[in-house]
């Protein structure tokens, strides 16, 4: 199954805003998508559940790893990569 | 016998009067003996779900342009909890096995709430009260009955374990002087809440809090993060004292908020607002802001397939613009490219995208993605429109901008249109390259904007996005503000203009040394626009150009601050 390790840095981590644009954009594609936090060794969750991804507990620095399986997989990866690392990022910088 | 409690201060201000307890109501739910049929369970709490959606929908809707941007974050949030997968899967799971739709409910958000409030960091324990909020909106709408919230009726101090995102709306704002928090945090709702009403507030004063007796007289310190409860006369004199001091200030940067920025001397400042949509465009009108010095147009290509039409950023412009009824706006074209994003763009992946195809360099790539957005911006017709090109290094960059421009209203004027009779041409200055020959540019743009974030990190090489690095790259570093002040000594003589735009132009220590330099326009986020413009009209021209001059001599970031504390008129 594809998957892509990511590492956060935005300065709210998964939480709030951050967390619910995460699981918005999850929700765009058709795969199962789970996430888990490398950094505290977590069981993965789905990725379309926000409770779920807040109890990740994924603060700055911490590193996530997203699976995805189904026809989309590669793109709803990408997707997910590009908000973690350029959108959140950026917005913090703004 | 005087008591001293100490927390965490969240909101500064100091608050003086009779304690008085807030009781997050619960909702109670009778326990049925009758057998209950799974389906009926679940189309109930499918009604009060969505029925709950409505209800946050609305109280959206309502506090559009009330509430701050992170509360409605928080709103936002709740929406998508209420269609959480997993929890409704749960939920489900428990009423097939027996339980009522209001048990089931209840027990699985009970079980997340604890989930969060158990994580180490202070932002997902303030979750759990969200969490919290939604389980007593569902139980309500499942017929539960609330208790009803009690609220004073005379001025109190109000305690309380922790506020929900559903009391913002519904707390007597008027009558509470202030917040003490047995939880909570800095980046709690109650904390967001607190600094958007100006109220003091102080949070994580623990359980001791609980022993205070409603009536009690108490000092709230925001500032000092302290409750004060039944204090001697000699603490409450000097309280009152900083209390009386805290309200003239307010009161001093509230009426300035309005009037146009200046110094003490009169001296006219420029003070305009960074917003990135239509929302932040009314609360930049709102706080004060007399133009918008960086418009943030990246909203538009990101997270789509297509790049975005003309018409549609037509359309959008079209919507901010009219909000700002006139004043002028400075739109920075589109600020993206590098490792990334858009799949439209199809761009390999780079090591350095900071130092890669990102902003202008990706238009001399696709032109057509700069001249879609050039034509959106002159059909505005915005009388007071200023373009800004952003990562400008060389010359040769800026002469082929300005030719894409012109190509752009040539082809305005041939669909019998006319381009915005104020349009300024201008420049962002972050890279070090473009400071240090500012000269050359003042002969092809109309101003320059200093982006001090990025100007500091290419200036220090310390990628502002590791934390590992990124306190290297402070704006305050006198190399940083000598390159501003070789852009101000290039750009005046030529009769070009120049405004700050990073983090910057809104810390209230900078801006002194900003004006003393010589910008003309500060642009920050909003909500910092009232307290820019309250220490500005302390100083003089003379004593901020004294005090650049001196902070131009340091050889720290932190010696700079130093001398600001140092050199702050009466105070």
């Amino acid at each position: 199954m594809p998957s892509v390790v990511l590492q956060l840095r935005n300065k709210a981590g998964l939480h709030a805003r951050p967390a619910a644009q995460f699981v918005q954009t999850a929700a765009r594609f058709q795969s199962q998508i789970t996430v888990r936090s490398l950094t505290r060794q977590s069981a993965p969750v789905n990725a379309k559940a926000i409770l779920s991804v807040l109890t990740l507990g994924a603060e700055q620095g911490h590193e996530i790893e997203v699976t995805a399986e189904g026809t989309d997989a590669a793109e709803a990866l990408e997707a997910l990569r590009h908000l973690i690392e350029d959108v959140l990022p950026q917005e913090d910088a703004e | 016998m005087s008591q001293r409690l100490s927390g965490i201060p969240i909101s500064p201000g100091i608050a003086i009067g009779p304690a008085w307890w807030l009781q997050t109501p619960t909702v109670a739910t009778r326990h049925s003996d009758v057998p209950l049929n799974p389906e009926t369970e679940r189309a109930r709490l499918e009604a009060a779900r969505e029925q709950a959606k409505r209800e946050l929908a609305a109280i959206l809707a309502d506090q559009q342009h009330a509430l701050p941007p992170e509360s409605l974050a928080i709103l936002e949030a709740q929406q998508l909890m209420l269609d959480d997968p997993d929890l409704l899967q749960h939920v489900t799971a428990a009423i097939d096995a027996g339980q009522s739709a209001s048990d089931a409910w209840r027990n699985a958000t009970d079980a997340i709430a604890a989930q969060l409030s158990a994580l180490p960091d202070p932002y997902f324990q303030a979750r759990a009260a969200d969490v919290r909020d939604i389980q007593q909106r569902v139980l309500r709408c499942l017929g539960g009955v609330a208790e009803e919230a009690v609220y004073p009726t005379t001025p109190h101090v109000l305690l309380a374990d922790d506020l929900v995102p559903s009391q913002t709306v519904t707390l007597p704002l008027d009558r509470i002087l202030g917040i003490a928090l047995v939880g909570g945090g800095l980046t709690s709702h109650a904390a967001i809440l607190a600094r958007a009403r100006g109220l003091p507030a102080v949070a994580g004063l623990g359980r001791a809090l609980h022993t205070i007796a409603p009536e009690t007289l108490v000092i709230l310190d925001g500032d000092r993060g302290e409750v004060i409860v039944n204090p001697d006369e000699a603490t409450l004199v000097e309280a009152q004292a900083r209390q009386a001091a805290w309200h003239a200030a307010q009161k001093a940067a509230a009426a300035t908020a309005a009037e146009p920025g200046q110094l003490a001397d009169g001296t006219r400042i420029e003070i305009a607002a960074n917003i990135g949509s239509a929302a932040d465009a009314r609360a930049a009108v709102q706080a004060g802001a007399e133009g918008v010095g960086l418009l943030r147009t990246e909203f538009l290509y990101l997270d789509r397939v297509t790049p975005p039409s003309t018409e549609e950023q037509f359309a959008i412009y079209q919507e901010i613009f009219t909000l700002l009824e006139g004043r002028p706006v400075v739109v920075r074209t589109f600020d993206i490219g590098g490792d990334k994003p858009a799949p439209y763009l199809s761009l390999p992946p780079e090591a350095n995208p900071f130092l890669g195809v990102r902003a202008i360099r990706l238009a001399r790539q696709q032109p057509a993605l700069l001249d879609t957005q050039l034509d959106a911006l002159l059909r505005t017709g915005y009388p007071a429109l200023r373009i800004m090109f952003p990562m400008v290094a060389t010359i040769a960059e800026i002469h082929w901008l300005r030719e894409r421009v012109d190509a752009a209203i040539a082809r305005l004027t041939s669909q019998g249109l006319t381009p915005p009779p104020g349009l300024q041409i201008g420049m962002m200055v972050e890279i070090p390259a473009a400071a240090l020959l500012a000269e050359h540019f003042a002969a092809v743009v109309d101003f320059f904007s200093i982006g001090t974030n990025d100007l500091a990190q290419y200036t220090l090489a310390a990628d502002r996005t590791n934390p590992a690095v990124a306190a290297l790259a402070d704006a305050l570093h006198p190399a940083v503000l000598r390159l501003i002040q070789h852009v101000v000594s290039a750009a005046h003589p030529a009769g070009r203009w120049v405004g700050v735009c990073g983090e910057l132009a809104g810390d209230p220590v900078a801006a002194p040394i900003l004006v003393g330099l010589g910008i003309d326009e500060l642009s920050m986020a909003p909500a910092a626009i009232p307290a820019v413009k309250a220490v500005l009209r302390q100083w003089t021209r003379d004593a901020a150009e004294h005090l650049a001059q001196e902070a131009l001599r340091q050889e720290s970031a932190e010696a700079v601050r130093q001398l600001v504390q140092a050199m702050m008129p009466h105070r």
